[in-house]
């Protein structure tokens, strides 16, 4: 590996992005929940869930604010380290990008609005008619961003001529057919891992000191959002499975090992390759990535062997597939197994070693999110812009990458470390027993 | 109008109402700083985060904006700039980024800590500073293109005066905006005391600002005669804008229509602003991209104006409302809710 501008851009823009997207998944679920539980709160005249949604948004002002900065950061980078690709592709997602930036500046407007008028209006219901504006302005900059990315994935609604874009149909670019798949895939995981990282949380401080009345509501009312968004993160996996199958074939066939083409294709979990690109230590599921791919056994899927060496992708990301799907999976299985327990009176929810599968939830669906975007993202090198661009051509040639890489890192390792310091600071020093107190005089421990 | 100078003006707008939503922020970070350090932070710092708070968020995003839009409109300049800045720009993202984080570590979280306090005050004077630079590149000199490479020489700029005098005027014109408009916010507040010393801040960088604008429009008749020429035949803008500083400053002086006198700030930076935008053109960055040359493609072009239009919609409204929540709800201003 030779550290030239090229890959010193590639290792920015990774770094960046991966830390900004922990904040990005946290600002676009956790205003839904927020939502949910204020709804709720009001709706049933319960104090507990009002407060629930007091202290999920003063925890979320600190998110909101790293996530801010890191987007600002990610924005401008864009345009500093690929600046080539800029110019190319500038012309074609200029419309998506600009409305990215309404949708963030609707979400900024009523967000400051909403943290300031807990109290201000006699009518309970114009606060939480705020959350609606925040909800529609914090998803809609996730479609509009997604959709830049999905440009990037299968681009089109332009032409190449001697390096400049001609024939431009922004709407085209735009509703690529990356486009439906990928947005209903990121915005659904984005409520699925809010939902279990806050139901973490709540399951830690079960475990970990008495909980009373509070905290139980607080679980309940996650896992439930937990498990319909993980139903429809299985169905927007599916889906995306379907669209790879289709548009991408390369980057299915990098994920799932699978050389030759052929109907009856097997589903690969795991193993390693050996140094002849032989699977070894696998478990196959006979014809189910045909099965994946088509909803049918006779589905024929292409293989890596019929792309030129130098457009495959790299067959690392196999594992990060793997890795994705698995703790999708495994995030379905821990809030079903939850809400049964829970109907089914014989069984204990609050049962040790299920709470313990709740808590390593919240942390594993982030890294999900992560292993998701690694794979989509490493998944269709040589590309930046899929059949046109390769991302060797898009780098800043300018010098200094390495010393910016290196002040980038040590920014985000100060404030990742001060964000989680602020954050258990905050809510050690007014536990939610002595606010429902305070504010709602309720004894909850006790009741 | 063509698309390229609706675009530009466009850009412009959002640029000028960052220059004032981001000064008041900025200086107030540096005037609570200075506050705390001379003890009389519990006088007006209350005041001060009345007022940030639920905007801090939206002043980001005009800066956001017009950067986006810049791209979107111009995409030659994602090339030129892009490259050029790669190191001031990530500078300025790391000061914003340190600026943005602190002020939510400080403000929600451990209040009164006085490093995250020093932090927040510090980069609100270096962030003008540093995006100021963009500014100065855009009069040429500073960018050289050789085969397909762009160099950014950053001697020439370090020695140059004019890059300077921008400099100076940017850091002095950020604590005068900002203490001009915390004046009126504590007036409306009632809250003399806090008033009086932000009136000494606005009257202290009152001079100031002018001396720096003049020495602005001297380094620019070295560096870029064209430029100068051009900012002479509009002279009546800069006119203006001085006629409205004159006036704010005496509203200022007397304790009258603090109001009024903000909104005079406004426009004296207003016309300054268009003013300096109008005789920049035709170009953007010289002599790499004018207006013309750069302008992104037709139909994308028409998308774009049309996207600006309907958000504005949605904007304009909403903007309405934080301000009438926060800006003219005197019983907030006075912290009784």
């Amino acid at each position: 590996m030779e550290l030239d501008s090229v890959m010193l851009s590639r290792m920015l823009t990774a770094t960046t992005l991966a830390f900004h997207i922990i904040f990005a998944t946290i600002g676009v679920g956790v205003p839904v929940m927020i939502a949910i539980a204020e709804f709720v709160g009001i709706k049933r005249n319960d104090p507990h869930y009002l407060l629930l949604a007091r202290r999920w948004a003063r925890g979320f002002t600190i998110t909101v604010a790293v996530g801010v900065v890191t987007g600002t950061a990610i924005g401008l980078q864009l345009s500093m380290l690929w600046p080539s690709f800029m110019q190319v592709a500038g012309q074609v997602i200029a419309l998506p990008l600009f409305l990215e930036t309404f949708a963030f500046f609707f979400e900024a407007i009523f967000l400051g609005i909403y943290l300031y008028t807990w109290d201000r209006f006699k009518n309970k219901w114009l606060h939480w008619i705020l959350t609606i504006p925040i909800m529609i302005g914090s998803s809609a900059s996730a479609l509009f961003i997604t959709t830049v990315n999905a440009f990037m994935n299968t681009p089109q609604g332009f032409d190449l001529q001697d390096g400049k874009a001609v024939n431009i149909d922004p709407i085209a670019a735009m509703v690529n057919p990356a486009t439906p798949t990928k947005v209903f895939h990121v915005v659904v995981t984005c409520y699925l891992t809010a939902a279990l990282i806050l139901a973490a949380i709540t399951a830690f401080h079960i475990l970990k000191k008495k909980s009373g009345a509070y905290h139980r509501k607080a679980l309940r009312l996650t896992m439930v959002s937990a498990l319909i968004f993980g139903i429809g993160t299985a169905v927007a996996g599916d889906l995306s499975a379907k669209f790879l199958a289709e548009y991408q074939p390369e980057k299915l066939a990098a994920a799932e090992w699978h050389f030759e083409t052929e109907t009856n294709a097997d589903l690969i979990l795991f193993g390693t390759l050996n140094e002849n690109n032989e699977v070894t230590n696998e478990i196959r599921l006979p014809g189910f990535l045909s099965f994946l791919a088509g909803s049918s056994f006779d589905t024929e899927v292409i293989g890596l062997n019929e792309f030129p060496e130098d457009e495959q992708p790299p067959l690392w990301v196999h594992y990060m597939f793997d890795l994705m799907v698995t703790i999708g999976i495994y995030s379905l299985f821990i809030s079903a197994l939850f809400i049964l327990f829970w109907l089914w009176k014989k069984c204990n929810e609050w049962n040790k070693l299920l709470l313990w599968g709740i808590v390593a939830s919240g942390p594993l669906s982030m890294l999900a999110i992560e292993f998701g975007w690694i794979f989509a993202e490493v998944g269709r090198q040589p590309w930046i812009l899929r059949g046109y661009m390769k991302v060797g051509e898009a780098a800043t040639k300018a010098d200094g990458v390495g010393l910016t890489f290196i002040l980038f890192v040590l920014l985000y390792i100060i404030l990742g470390t001060l964000c989680v310091i602020v954050l258990i600071k905050m809510f050690k020093n007014k536990p939610a027993e002595v606010e429902l107190d305070q504010r709602f005089q309720i004894d909850d421990l006790h009741k | 109008m063509s698309i390229e100078v609706i675009g530009i003006t466009v850009l412009w707008l959002f640029l000028y109402g960052y220059l004032i939503v981001a000064s008041i922020d900025f200086g107030a970070g540096f005037f609570a700083f200075y506050a705390k350090i001379t003890k009389k932070d519990h006088i007006m710092n209350d005041l001060i985060s009345r007022y940030l708070s639920p905007v801090w968020e939206v002043t980001n995003v005009f800066f956001v904006f017009f950067f986006v839009g810049l791209v979107g409109f111009f995409p030659d300049t994602a090339y030129y700039y892009g490259t050029a800045l790669l190191i001031p720009g990530s500078i300025a993202l790391i000061l914003l980024a340190i600026r943005g984080s602190f002020y939510a570590f400080g403000n929600y979280g451990s209040k009164d800590n006085i490093f995250y306090l020093f932090l927040y005050g510090a980069t609100g004077l270096l962030i003008p500073a540093s995006l100021s630079t963009a500014l100065t590149i855009s009069e040429g000199g500073f960018l050289l293109e050789v085969d397909d490479k762009v160099i950014f020489l950053a001697g020439e700029l370090l020695t140059s005066p004019y890059s300077w005098s921008v400099v100076v005027l940017s850091i002095v014109s950020v604590l005068f905006i900002s203490a001009s408009f915390l004046t009126y916010y504590a007036d409306r507040a009632g809250d003399i005391d806090a008033r009086e010393i932000l009136r000494k801040f606005a009257l202290f960088w009152s001079p100031p600002t002018i001396l720096a604008s003049l020495l602005v429009f001297v380094g620019l008749r070295e560096h870029n005669p064209g430029h100068f020429q051009n900012a002479l035949d509009i002279w009546w803008m800069f006119g203006l804008s001085l006629l409205f500083f004159l006036m704010a400053s005496y509203l200022i002086y007397i304790r009258k229509s603090l109001g009024t006198a903000f909104i005079l700030v406004m426009l004296q930076f207003f016309f300054a602003f268009f003013g300096y935008g109008a005789s920049h053109l035709p170009y953007i960055l010289k002599p790499f991209i004018t207006i013309q040359s750069g302008v992104t493609n037709p139909t994308m072009g028409t998308a774009l104006v049309i996207a600006f239009i309907a958000g504005l919609f949605l904007l304009i409204p909403s903007l309405f409302l934080l301000m009438k929540l926060f800006l003219f709800d005197a019983d907030y201003i006075k912290g009784n809710k």
